[in-house]
C-alpha cells in the first residue's frame, strides 16, 4: 500500500535569504516536490512610473538608478536613449563610447553578482560570492572615478554622459582589464567544472525555447534556451555597431546553461571594452541641451537596450510639458519571472532556490 | 595518612580520575572522594567542550575569512580571540522566545538533548596516555550509540517548533542521519577488526602503523559520513541556509540557540577527536608519554582544518543525491573495505590472532590499491551520469529568422 502524504504549503519570503529581495512564493509541497507555486510580488513598489511624471527629464535619471540597483548604468542608458529618441537628437561619438564602456563594465558587475548569488543559492558558504565581489569592487572603484558614486551612479544624461572621464581613469581601466581575467579565472576554476555544481544544475528546470518566447523572456535566460536574441546586435545603439562580439547561446536552457551563458557574456563584455578603449577619440561627451527639456506634444518614443537581465525599455510619451506624460518601464526581471511556474513545478525545494537564482531577478526592477 | 585507588579498581587505569581521587582522598571519606573526583572530571570535560567550541568558532571564522578573501573577526582581543565570548554575550542577552503553540517541554529539552551526546562522546576519547575518563572496552560501540541520539534531538526540534521550515529540516536531518549511520558503522568495523579491540585506548595502542594508511577507504567513508551527520556543507541539507533559512533550529533564539550552536561546533571537535584517535594514532607520537596531548591536539587541528576547508569550498547536494551518495557510493565502498579487511586479517594474523607491524604494512599496501581503484571506479560510475556535454558559442549571432522556425 503506498503511503499517503499530505501536501504542505509554505510561504517562501518576503523575508527569506534566497529570494533576492522581498519576493514571496507560496509553494505547495508534496514531501520535497513542488506541486503548485504562486509568485507574489509588489513588496518593493515605490511608484517609479508615477514619480517620473512629476519630475523633469534630467531628474528622472536618478529614479532609474534605483530600478535594478546592481546595473544602474544600463538603466541610465536605456532611459537616456528613450529621451534622445523623443527629442530626436544624437549623442557625440565620445559620449557613445563612454556609455558603451561603462554599460559593459556594469554588465560584468551585474553578471558577477548573478553568478555569486547563484552559487550562494547552491549552498556554498560565500567563497565564490566573495571572489565575485572582489572583481565587482574594482569596477565600482572605476565608477567612483567617473562620477563619484559607486552603485546609484546617475552617470548618463540625455544627450551624453555627465562628464568626461578623468585622466587617471584610463590607466586604471587598463590595469583592471589586465587583472580581471586572472581574478575571474580563479572563480571559473572553482565553479565551472565543479562536480557538485554539475550534479545540481545539469538538466534541472529546463526552459524550452517555445515557452521562453511565448512568455516573452529575454536576456541570458532566453539565450540559454538557444535563441541568439540580443538588442546590441539586432538594433545596435551607442557604439555597439562599431565593435565585434559574439552572442553566446546554449541549447538546453537548464540552470547550468543560464549560469554558463552569463559567464561567457562576461568574456564578451571584456572584448567589447577592449575594442572601445582602442577606438575612442577625444571630443565632446555631451550635447548642449537646455537645462529643462521639452519634447513636442504627442511625441512618443521607445528606448530599449539589452540590459544585463534582458530587454530593458522605457516608453515615453510627451504632452509638451517639462516632464513625460507617461513613462512605462518594461523591466526584464519582471517578465522573466513569468516563467517561474513552468520552471518550478515538479522539481524539488532545493532546485527551486537554484532556479530562482539562475533567473537572476532583481526585485527593485520587478516591483518598480 | 595517604590513600590511593587500589590497583585492581576499574578506575585505576584512568590517570585524570586517579590524580583527583588521590588529591581529595586524605580529607574526605572514600564514597565522597569517588563523587568529588567524578564531578571534577565532569566539569573538566564539559568545559573542555565549551572552550574547545569557542576556540573552534574563532578558528573557523578566521579561516573562512581567509578563504573568502577577507580578514575575519579581528577586533576583540589579540587576533580577535575574544570574539566567541562577545558572540556568547550577545546571544545570552537576546530574548529567549518560544513560538506560540509550540510543544513547550520538548522545545525546551532540545538544546540539552543536543549537547549531551557531544560531551558524552568525549568521555571515552583518550587525550593523552591513560587520560580517558572511562576506558570502556566497548568504546566504539558507545560512540556510535551516543551520537545517534542527535537524530532524536533534531526531530524533537522540528516537531516542537510548530514551524514548517523546522519540520522540513527535521525530516531531512533524520533521513540523512539514519542513512549515513550505516556506512559509518560498517567502515568502523574494519578498524575494530584490525585493532582487535573496541576500546579507544586499545585502538591507539594497536596503531603501530596509523590506520590512515591501513584503512584509507574507511577514513574516506568515515569523514564523508561524519560531515553528513554533523550537518556540514556539502551535506548540510537539514540546515540549508539558502533553502530552509536555518532548518530545524529556525525558532531557537538566545541561550537555546547558543547551546545548539555549541552542540554543533562541539560535535565537529568531537568528530575530529574520534577521527584522530581511530585513524591518526591518537596521542601516539615522539615522546608520547609527555607530549601525547600535543600530538593529539595537532592531529585534531589538522582534521578540523580539513572540515573547514571542505565547508568553504563545496556547494550543497540535493537531498536525493545525498541519499544516493550514502546508499550507492559510500555503502558499497565500506562493504568493499570490510571484505578486504576481513580477508587480510584472516590470512595474515598469527596463531594467537595478533597482527604484527609487518602485517599492517602489507595490509596498508593492499588497502591503498583497493581504495584508489574502488573510489575511482565508483567515481566514474557516478560521473558518467552527470558529466555534461558543453554548449558552444556560435560564430556570430543567429538571425531573427530563427523565430519563425520555433513558433
Amino acid at each position: 500500500m503506498p503511503i499517503r502524504t499530505e501536501p504542505m504549503t509554505i510561504n517562501l519570503g518576503p523575508q527569506h535569504p534566497s529570494t533576492h529581495g522581498v519576493f514571496r512564493l507560496r509553494v505547495t509541497f508534496d514531501g520535497e516536490e513542488i506541486l503548485e507555486v504562486e509568485p507574489i510580488f509588489g513588496y518593493l513598489h515605490r511608484g517609479t512610473e508615477k514619480l517620473a511624471e512629476e519630475r523633469n527629464y534630467v531628474q528622472i535619471v536618478t529614479l532609474t538608478d534605483r530600478l535594478d540597483y546592481v546595473s544602474s548604468m544600463i538603466n541610465n542608458q536605456a532611459y537616456c536613449i528613450g529621451v534622445e529618441k523623443l527629442l530626436g537628437v544624437e549623442v557625440p561619438l565620445r559620449g557613445q563610447y563612454l556609455r558603451t564602456i561603462t554599460a559593459e563594465l556594469q554588465r560584468i558587475a551585474s553578471h558577477l553578482m548573478g553568478i555569486g548569488f547563484f552559487m550562494q543559492d547552491l549552498g556554498t558558504l560565500g567563497t565564490p560570492l566573495m571572489y565575485c565581489f572582489r572583481t565587482r569592487e574594482r569596477i565600482l572603484d572605476l565608477f567612483e572615478m567617473l562620477c563619484g558614486a559607486r552603485v546609484t551612479v546617475s552617470y548618463m544624461r540625455p544627450g551624453g554622459v555627465f562628464a568626461d572621464a578623468p585622466e587617471d581613469f584610463w590607466p586604471a581601466l587598463a590595469r583592471f582589464m589586465e587583472d580581471w581575467e586572472t581574478e575571474f579565472g580563479e572563480i571559473e576554476q572553482l565553479i565551472l567544472e565543479n562536480e557538485i555544481v554539475l550534479m545540481r544544475c545539469r538538466g534541472v528546470s529546463p526552459l524550452p525555447l517555445e515557452t521562453a518566447i511565448n512568455c516573452s523572456v529575454s536576456g541570458p535566460v532566453l539565450r540559454a534556451s538557444g535563441l541568439a536574441w540580443d538588442w546590441r546586435k539586432m538594433d545596435p545603439y551607442d557604439a555597439y555597431d562599431k565593435v565585434e562580439f559574439d552572442v553566446p547561446t546554449a541549447t538546453n536552457g537548464d540552470n547550468y546553461d543560464r549560469f554558463w551563458v552569463r559567464i561567457q557574456e562576461i568574456h564578451q563584455s571584456a572584448r567589447i571594452i577592449r575594442q572601445c578603449v582602442e577606438q575612442i577619440e577625444p571630443g565632446e561627451v555631451r550635447l548642449k541641451l537646455p537645462l529643462v527639456l521639452r519634447a513636442e506634444p504627442g511625441a512618443e518614443a521607445y528606448g530599449r537596450v539589452e540590459a544585463s537581465k534582458g530587454e530593458l525599455a522605457f516608453y515615453l510619451v510627451s504632452d509638451g510639458g517639462i516632464s513625460p506624460y507617461r513613462c512605462k518601464i518594461r523591466s526584464p526581471s519582471q517578465i522573466n519571472l513569468t516563467v517561474t511556474e513552468h520552471l518550478l513545478v515538479g522539481w524539488k525545494l532545493a532546485d527551486m532556490i537554484v532556479t530562482l537564482g539562475s533567473l537572476d531577478i532583481n526585485m527593485g526592477e520587478v516591483d518598480r | 595518612m595517604s590513600c590511593h585507588l587500589a590497583e585492581g579498581n576499574i578506575l585505576h587505569d584512568t590517570l585524570m580520575y586517579r590524580v583527583v581521587y588521590d588529591f581529595v582522598c586524605p580529607v574526605l571519606p572514600a564514597w565522597l572522594s569517588y563523587l568529588v573526583a567524578g564531578l571534577a572530571i565532569m566539569i573538566i570535560l564539559v568545559n573542555m567542550v565549551l572552550l574547545g567550541a569557542a576556540v573552534f568558532v574563532w578558528a573557523e571564522r578566521r579561516l573562512l575569512g581567509r578563504f573568502h578573501n577577507r580578514i575575519g573577526p579581528n577586533r576583540w582581543g589579540p587576533f580577535g580571540l575574544l570574539q566567541p565570548i562577545a558572540d556568547l554575550i550577545k546571544l545570552l542577552t537576546k530574548e529567549d522566545l518560544t513560538p506560540a503553540n509550540a510543544d513547550r517541554i520538548t522545545f525546551f529539552a532540545v538544546p540539552i538533548v543536543m549537547v549531551m551526546p557531544v560531551i558524552l562522546v568525549l568521555a571515552v576519547v583518550p587525550f593523552a596516555k591513560d587520560t580517558a575518563l572511562a576506558n570502556l572496552n566497548v568504546g566504539v560501540l558507545y560512540i556510535l550509540a551516543v551520537t545517534s541520539l542527535t537524530s532524536v534531538a533534531i526531530f524533537m526540534a522540528g516537531w516542537s517548533s510548530n514551524n514548517r521550515y523546522a519540520m522540513f529540516g527535521a525530516i531531512r536531518g533524520v533521513a540523512v542521519l539514519i542513512s549515513y549511520e550505516v556506512p559509518v558503522v560498517l567502515c568502523l568495523l574494519g578498524v575494530v577488526m584490525v585493532a582487535g579491540s573496541m576500546s579507544l585506548s586499545g585502538i591507539v595502542a594497536a596503531q603501530t602503523v596509523p590506520f590512515l594508511l591501513v584503512q584509507p577507504l574507511a577514513l574516506f567513508v568515515f569523514l564523508a559520513g561524519t560531515s553528513a551527520e554533523l550537518n556540514r556543507t556539502p551535506f548540510d541539507v537539514a540546515e540549508a541556509e539558502s533553502e530552509l533559512v536555518a532548518g530545524f533550529h529556525i525558532e531557537y533564539s538566545g541561550v537555546k540557540f547558543a547551546l545548539i550552536q555549541t552542540a554543533e561546533i562541539g560535535g565537529v571537535l568531537t568528530a575530529c577527536a574520534v577521527t584522530a584517535t581511530l585513524f591518526l594514532g591518537g596521542w601516539s607520537g615522539p615522546a608520547a608519554s609527555y607530549l601525547g596531548w600535543l600530538w593529539f591536539g595537532i592531529k585534531v587541528a589538522i582534521i578540523a582544518f580539513i572540515f573547514v576547508w571542505v565547508r568553504a569550498t563545496f556547494p550543497r547536494l540535493r537531498i536525493d543525491q545525498l541519499m544516493a551518495l550514502a546508499w550507492k557510493f559510500l555503502l558499497p565502498l565500506s562493504m568493499i573495505n570490510l571484505l578486504a579487511t576481513t580477508l587480510e586479517v584472516y590470512f595474515l594474523r598469527s596463531d594467537q590472532g595478533v597482527l604484527s607491524t609487518n602485517d599492517l604494512w602489507i595490509m596498508s599496501g593492499i588497502n591503498l590499491v583497493v581504495a584508489v581503484t574502488s573510489i575511482a571506479l565508483f567515481g566514474i560510475l557516478i560521473r558518467d551520469k552527470v558529466r555534461p556535454s558543453k554548449p558552444t558559442i556560435p560564430a556570430g549571432a543567429v538571425a531573427p529568422a530563427a523565430l519563425g522556425e520555433v513558433s
